[in-house]
C-alpha cells in the first residue's frame, strides 16, 4: 500500500467513471485540499519542533502544559490566533496590506508543486523542476517588500529593504549550489535527479565539490528564509519585528506559518538534491544491505531527511548569533558566492572526467 | 589579503561555528539531565532557594523566645525607604535604673526592596534575611508586620 498505489487507483476510478475535465477538476480539488492540509500539519508540527529544540538547548523544559507533553500548544496558539481581531491600521496602504501575506502564502505553496514526497507521489514533474524552484521562491520578496511598504511604517520598510538585499545576494550562492548537482546528474527533472542517487547520494558519490556545495546551499536557505543568524528583516532588538510589525490575528499568522513552510520547502529540495529525496541509502554493491533498506516506505525517507535538514537549521538558530547587514553581505560576496563558483568549476571537472561514483 | 589568509579565514571561521554547534548539540542531548527550569508550584515540597536569596526580614529568636534587638534604631536609620519603625518602652532594672527596650518592631513588607542594609546595619546581629517569596495577600494591612514574637525579651548580655 505505498502512496503511488493508492494515488493510481484514485486517478483510474475517476477517468474511469467521470469525463476527462471534471476529473481533472476533481484532482485539482483534492490536490489543493492535500497541500492545505499538509501546510496546517506542518505549522503545527514545526513550531511545535522548534519550541522543543530551543528550549533543549537552552536547558529549558518547553511548552509542557497543553495535551501531553505540551502536544497541543501550538492548536491553542493557533485558535488564539484566529480568534484575535485582524486589524489593519488606518494610513497604510489597504490593498497591498491586505494582500501581502497571501501573496507570501501562495508562493510557498507553489514551490510545493515539483517536490517528490514519495516514490511516484509528485505534484508535478516538470521538466526544470530545480530552475523553476529556484525561480518561484524567489518572487516571495515581492511579498515581504509589499509588507514592508504597505504599512507605512520605518521599521517595517527597513526590515523589507533589508530582506530584499539578503535574498538578492543568498540566492546566488542556493544556485550556484543547486547547479553543482545538476551538472553532477545531468538533469534539472526533479525525477532524473533522485533516480541518478539509486547507487548513492550525492553527498556520498559527488566528493568535495557536493559536500561544499551542501554547506553553501544550506547556509544560502537558512539566509533566504530570513532565519537567524540571518533575520535581521525582522531583528526583533533594532526593529520591532520588521516587515510584520503592524499586522496582527490571521494575517501574523500566515507570515509566520509561510516561514516555516519556507523552511521545509527548502529542506525538502536540500533533501532531494544531497540526499537523494525519497531514494533510500544505497551503497554500490552490497545487495543484502540495499535490500533491507528497501523495506523501509520512500516516504519515511523523504520525510526523515527533510527533518532532519529542519534540525540542523533550527540549531543554527539556537546557536550562532545574528549578523550585522554588512557582515551578512560580506560573508555572502566575499566568501559563499567566490567559493561556489569555484566549486562549479571543481564539479564541472569531476563530472566530465567521470570521477564520481 | 593573499589566497592563504583567504583560506586561513575561511578554515577558522568554520571551525568556530563548528565549536558552537557542538557545544548546542551536546546540550540538546543532555538537557533532560542538565535541565534548569524549576517547575515553581509542582516542586513545593523540594524547592531549595539560594542562601543570599533576600526573600523579607525576621528576626531571630532563640528556642527561650529571646531576641538580641536592643532597640537601638540603627536600622531604621539605615533604611532607605521607611520600611522599619522601632517603637521602644523603658524597662526599670532590679536596682531601679531605667533602661531603653525594644518593644514592637514594625516592618512594612509592602515598602521594602531587600536592600540587605538594615541588617549590614545591626551592631547586635538581632535581625536577618529570610528565603520566603510567597508574599501576596489579600489586604495590604497583612503586609504590615511585627517582628518580635508577642513575650519575646531581649537576651541577657546584649547591649
Amino acid at each position: 500500500m505505498s502512496l503511488e498505489y493508492i494515488t493510481n487507483i484514485v486517478h483510474e476510478w475517476l477517468y474511469a467513471n467521470l469525463n476527462a475535465t471534471l476529473a481533472l477538476f476533481i484532482e485539482f480539488f483534492i490536490i489543493g485540499v492535500l497541500v492545505i492540509g499538509l501546510f496546517a500539519a506542518l505549522g503545527l508540527v514545526l513550531i511545535m519542533m522548534e519550541r522543543k529544540v530551543s528550549s533543549w538547548m537552552q536547558l529549558r523544559i518547553g511548552p509542557n502544559r497543553v495535551g501531553p507533553g505540551g502536544m497541543f500548544q501550538t492548536v491553542a496558539d493557533t485558535i488564539k490566533l484566529i480568534v484575535k481581531e485582524g486589524m489593519t491600521p488606518d494610513s497604510v496602504d489597504k490593498l497591498l496590506f491586505n494582500i501581502a501575506p497571501f501573496i507570501v502564502m501562495v508562493i510557498a505553496m507553489v514551490v510545493m508543486a515539483p517536490i517528490a514526497f514519495a516514490k511516484g507521489f509528485q505534484i508535478w514533474d516538470i521538466n526544470i523542476g530545480v530552475l523553476f524552484v529556484l525561480a518561484v521562491s524567489s518572487i516571495s520578496v515581492i511579498g515581504i517588500l509589499m509588507a514592508g511598504y504597505s504599512s507605512n511604517n520605518k521599521y517595517s520598510l527597513m526590515g523589507a529593504m533589508r530582506s530584499g538585499a539578503q535574498i538578492v545576494s543568498y540566492e546566488l550562492s542556493a544556485g550556484m549550489a543547486v547547479l553543482t548537482i545538476v551538472v553532477l546528474s545531468g538533469g534539472l527533472r526533479i525525477s532524473t535527479i533522485i533516480e541518478s542517487q539509486q547507487t548513492g547520494w550525492w553527498i556520498f558519490k559527488g566528493h568535495i565539490p557536493a559536500i561544499v556545495a551542501f554547506v553553501i546551499f544550506i547556509i544560502a536557505v537558512t539566509a533566504e528564509t530570513n532565519r537567524a543568524p540571518f533575520d535581521l528583516a525582522e531583528a526583533e532588538n533594532e526593529l520591532t519585528g520588521g516587515f510584520h510589525t503592524e499586522y496582527s490575528g490571521m494575517k501574523f499568522a500566515l507570515f509566520f506559518l509561510a516561514e516555516y513552510v519556507n523552511i521545509f520547502v527548502v529542506c525538502a529540495i536540500g533533501a532531494t538534491l544531497f540526499l537523494g529525496g525519497w531514494m533510500p541509502l544505497h551503497f554500490g554493491n552490497w545487495e543484502g544491505f540495499n535490500h533491507i533498506m528497501d523495506y523501509i516506505p520512500s516516504s519515511v525517507w523523504f520525510v526523515g531527511k527533510t527533518f532532519f535538514l529542519i534540525f540542523v537549521i533550527m540549531w543554527f538558530r539556537w546557536t550562532f548569533p545574528r549578523l550585522r547587514i554588512d557582515q551578512l553581505l560580506q560573508l555572502e560576496w566575499k566568501y559563499l558566492l567566490p567559493i561556489s563558483m569555484f566549486n562549479l568549476l571543481l564539479a564541472t571537472v569531476v563530472a566530465i572526467s567521470g570521477w564520481h561514483f | 589579503m593573499g589566497l592563504g589568509n583567504y583560506i586561513k579565514e575561511v578554515a577558522s571561521g568554520v571551525k568556530s561555528l563548528l565549536t558552537g554547534m557542538k557545544v548546542t548539540g551536546r546540550l540538546f542531548l543532555r538537557h533532560h539531565k542538565d535541565k534548569l527550569t524549576e517547575q515553581y508550584p509542582n516542586n513545593k515540597a523540594t524547592l531549595t532557594m539560594a542562601e543570599r536569596f533576600r526573600g523579607e526580614v525576621v528576626m531571630k529568636h532563640d528556642e527561650n523566645n529571646e531576641h538580641a534587638c536592643t532597640g537601638c534604631t540603627a536600622c531604621e536609620l539605615a533604611c532607605p525607604n521607611a520600611t522599619i519603625k522601632i517603637i521602644t518602652r523603658f524597662d526599670v532594672t532590679p536596682e531601679g535604673k531605667k533602661k531603653k527596650a525594644l518593644d514592637t518592631f514594625v516592618y512594612h513588607l509592602q515598602l521594602c526592596t531587600m536592600c540587605n542594609l538594615c541588617i549590614e546595619a545591626c551592631p547586635t546581629d538581632a535581625i536577618k534575611m529570610a528565603q520566603t517569596f510567597e508574599h501576596s495577600v489579600f489586604d495590604r494591612s497583612q503586609l504590615i508586620k511585627k517582628l518580635n514574637q508577642p513575650g519575646s525579651k531581649i537576651r541577657a548580655g546584649v547591649e
